[in-house]
């Protein structure tokens, strides 16, 4: 008996694929899971949130400070519902969430913008919940330029050519690292891989056995790595069908550029999935039943999506929470697709990323191969 | 009955001591079998006897706990591989995919097997069973008998050697039956072996020999002749009347152990020739009914190896 055989694995491979093709709900809902995921999230996320409150400080009485305020204003992403007296009023009601912006217009304010010294103007944001402050703290620039537009007519002119005439200072609290959509849809194309193809493949063993069609599979020549092969890898190919879906998304609906390369970005993405996919597998060994296997999932996914990076910034985290989120494959992911998409990262930049993704996949494939059972004890 | 080069060494099957445990329970115990090269070997025994515990054991299906042999000359412990290459097993409960098409199953055994060329196999199996105008239904639409005969063509498509059959007629009809017989006849003339469980007597009676198997424990081997005949059974029918008050007479008589109803007859069945006849004659010549000498049905043997083991058990 040959110890690798193409033919037994295609025979696997041929079943599962019609199996899966006949099975259409599940089929639907793994086309399906990633775009509802992506609406829900990305739409979350891109409410770009206008009218938050907002209290002024204002230190300089000039006509140019009220231009800002008033620039801002009609931004409609600042809603002025308070002038506070002093500095540190203005911080307690930051603290207590009464607003979400404290704008300071500091001391000679107008007299240095005619001057052309660039005057500083302080934007403090409540970064507890960065996606809502990122839409106004991106836009603070064009504003704050657009608004003094006005006022810098005739002699003045000259101070909005070459550079903007205020020195915009942001200062994010609470939250040093800011997570904005761009940051977050590639991250949901691995959470949604993540979630699906281990999902799937759980139940690739466990469902024979439920079935009793694991007693024939047992009693017919085909080996455990051929087992193996045959009902990965169509799990692998479904896992791409939801990455096309996902990445058409990404470009149309949320415009999320694309800096790096699409094709060093697909190879991630294999040997990522296929890492995934094989943990499922390795689940399906392990479990007795499909309701244990998804347990298992489920007990998988929850640190995935909390110890990524995905919810919260990575190091943000105690430090065994980080070397727990270094074993997830979910956790070098999002650094090579926010590496790819966002900075264009090469393929030297995610090399190490990729070894970690594939040491895992080598380690939950000995176990799958060690523990499947060739017999029915 | 030719069996073709039936040497001693032609051992298909030979297994000695034989025993599984599930928890503290022991299904299979010390279990010795041998099968030859042509040989249809009945195994038969009541229900949860461990008959289908024994054949997984057989096929490498199970580990066993104790006891050693081979089956096609490869050790059943370490080389269930080379066993699952030239075996054919049909499992009791239908274990092919009910979500494939007939031919989407046959193609499936076909490739894990690595049959060339594949369309040819599967498209004959499909016109010995007789299916190939409904071979692309779904497996799970099929009536419980049509699963089994897939099943059967299904384990046969490889040319196996030895082929290894759980009441493979169970829910079958009469016809179907006699011509699967039939065919299993065919293949042992040509030297495939076969062990087939059953609950049907008249399948017991078609095969080379038989096995009888309770608690664990082979209690009667032998052909079906022998098996009568070692069983000491005598049996004696008394037509005309079948009774329920008769019968529990003839129950209460010395050396009776069963009685059973056959329309207006009665047959009645005893170890002890003498007692039994003397007793029955008695009781007939009272009612002016006619007694005489029946032929001991393997069922009554069977029902006596059942009670026998049961009070062995207790
Ligand atoms: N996996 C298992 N775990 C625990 N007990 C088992 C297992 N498989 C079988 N048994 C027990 O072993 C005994 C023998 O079972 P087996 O299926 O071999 O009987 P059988 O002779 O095939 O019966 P039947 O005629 O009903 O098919 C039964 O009591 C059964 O409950
Ligand atoms: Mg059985």
């Amino acid at each position: 008996m040959r110890a690798f055989s193409l033919s037994r694995v295609g025979a696997i491979l041929m079943k599962e694929l019609i199996q899966m093709r006949r099975d259409r709900l599940t089929f639907a809902m793994m086309v399906g899971i990633p775009i509802i995921q992506l609406i829900l999230f990305g739409f979350a996320i891109n409410t770009d949130p206008k009218h938050l409150p907002a209290a002024a400080v204002i230190e300089d009485t000039s006509r140019f400070g009220r231009s800002v305020f008033a620039a801002m204003q009609n931004s409609r992403y600042f809603d002025f519902i308070a002038t506070a007296d002093s500095e540190n009023q203005a911080k307690e009601m930051l603290a207590r969430g009464d607003v979400s912006f404290v704008v300071t217009v500091p001391t000679d304010f107008g007299r240095d913008l005619i001057r052309g010294i660039r005057p500083e103007l302080l934007l403090e944001a409540d970064a507890t919940d960065p996606a809502a402050a990122s839409g106004a703290v991106g836009a603070i620039n064009q504003i704050v330029s657009s608004g003094l537009a006005h006022d810098l007519r005739g002699p003045l002119e000259t101070l909005k050519q070459d550079r903007p005439p205020v020195d915009v200072v942001v200062h994010r609290l609470y939250n040093p690292e800011i997570i904005t959509q761009y940051n977050i849809v590639p991250g949901l194309l691995g959470v949604v891989l993540t979630m699906t193809t281990i999902l799937m493949t759980a139940m690739a063993l466990t469902r024979e056995l439920e079935r009793g069609t694991m007693e024939n599979l047992l009693a017919m020549p085909a080996r455990p790595v051929e087992i193996m092969i045959g009902k990965i890898v169509p799990y692998i190919g479904l896992g791409f069908i939801q990455v096309f879906v996902i990445l058409a998304a990404a470009w149309t609906i949320f415009t999320v550029p694309m800096l790096g390369s699409l094709s060093l970005l697909l190879f991630a993405l294999l040997v990522f999935i296929a890492a995934n996919v094989t943990l499922g597998y390795t689940f399906s060994t392990l479990a007795r039943t499909q309701m244990q296997a998804m347990q298992m999932t489920f007990f998988f996914f929850l640190p995935s999506i909390l110890l990524s990076g995905f919810m919260f910034p990575f190091r943000g985290m105690p430090v065994w929470a980080q070397w727990i989120g270094e074993v997830l494959p979910l956790t070098h992911f999002l650094r090579i697709v926010r590496g790819i998409v966002l900075k264009g990262n090469g393929l030297a930049d995610i090399v190490p990323e990729l070894w970690a993704i594939a040491a895992f996949w080598a380690g939950v494939s000995l176990v799958a191969l060690l523990r499947y059972r060739r017999t029915l004890d | 009955m030719t069996i073709a080069g039936a040497l001693p060494t032609d051992e298909v099957i030979a297994v000695r001591g034989l025993t599984k445990r599930f928890g503290d329970k022991t299904v299979v115990d010390n279990v010795d079998l041998n099968v030859k090269r042509g040989e249809i070997v009945g195994f038969l025994g009541p229900n949860g006897s461990g008959k289908t515990t024994t054949i997984r054991l057989i096929c490498g299906l199970l580990h066993a706990d104790a006891g050693e042999g081979t089956a096609l000359g490869h050790d059943i412990r370490t080389e269930s591989g080379l066993i699952k290459m030239q075996t054919g097993y049909m499992t009791q409960r239908f274990s092919f995919y009910e979500d494939l098409t007939i031919r989407e199953n046959l193609d499936f055994v076909a490739r894990l097997y690595d049959l060339k060329p594949r369309k040819d196999y599967v498209d004959r199996t499909l016109e010995r069973l007789g299916l190939t105008n409904r071979q692309n239904q779904l497996a799970g639409n099929l009536s419980g008998g049509w699963k089994q005969r897939l099943a059967l063509a299904a384990c046969v498509m490889h040319e196996p050697k030895l082929l290894l059959l759980d009441e493979p007629t169970a829910g079958v009809d009469p016809k179907a039956r006699r011509e699967f017989w039939d065919e299993i006849h065919a293949l042992a003339d040509e030297g495939l072996t076969v062990l087939v469980s059953t609950h049907y007597m008249d399948e017991a009676e078609r095969c080379h020999r038989i096995v009888y198997i309770a608690y664990g424990t082979i209690v009667a081997r032998g052909t079906v002749k022998d098996v009568v005949a070692d069983s000491g059974l005598k049996t004696w029918v008394i037509h005309g009347d079948g009774s329920g008050k008769l019968m529990a007479e003839l129950r209460n008589l010395p050396g009776v152990e069963q009685v059973a109803p056959f329309g207006t007859d009665i047959h009645v069945v005893g170890t002890e020739g003498g007692a039994l006849e003397t007793g029955v004659t008695q009781v007939a010549k009272e009612r002016g009914l006619k007694a005489e000498h029946g032929e001991t049905s393997l069922e009554d043997v069977f029902i006596k190896l059942m009670t026998d083991a049961q009070a062995n058990e207790q």
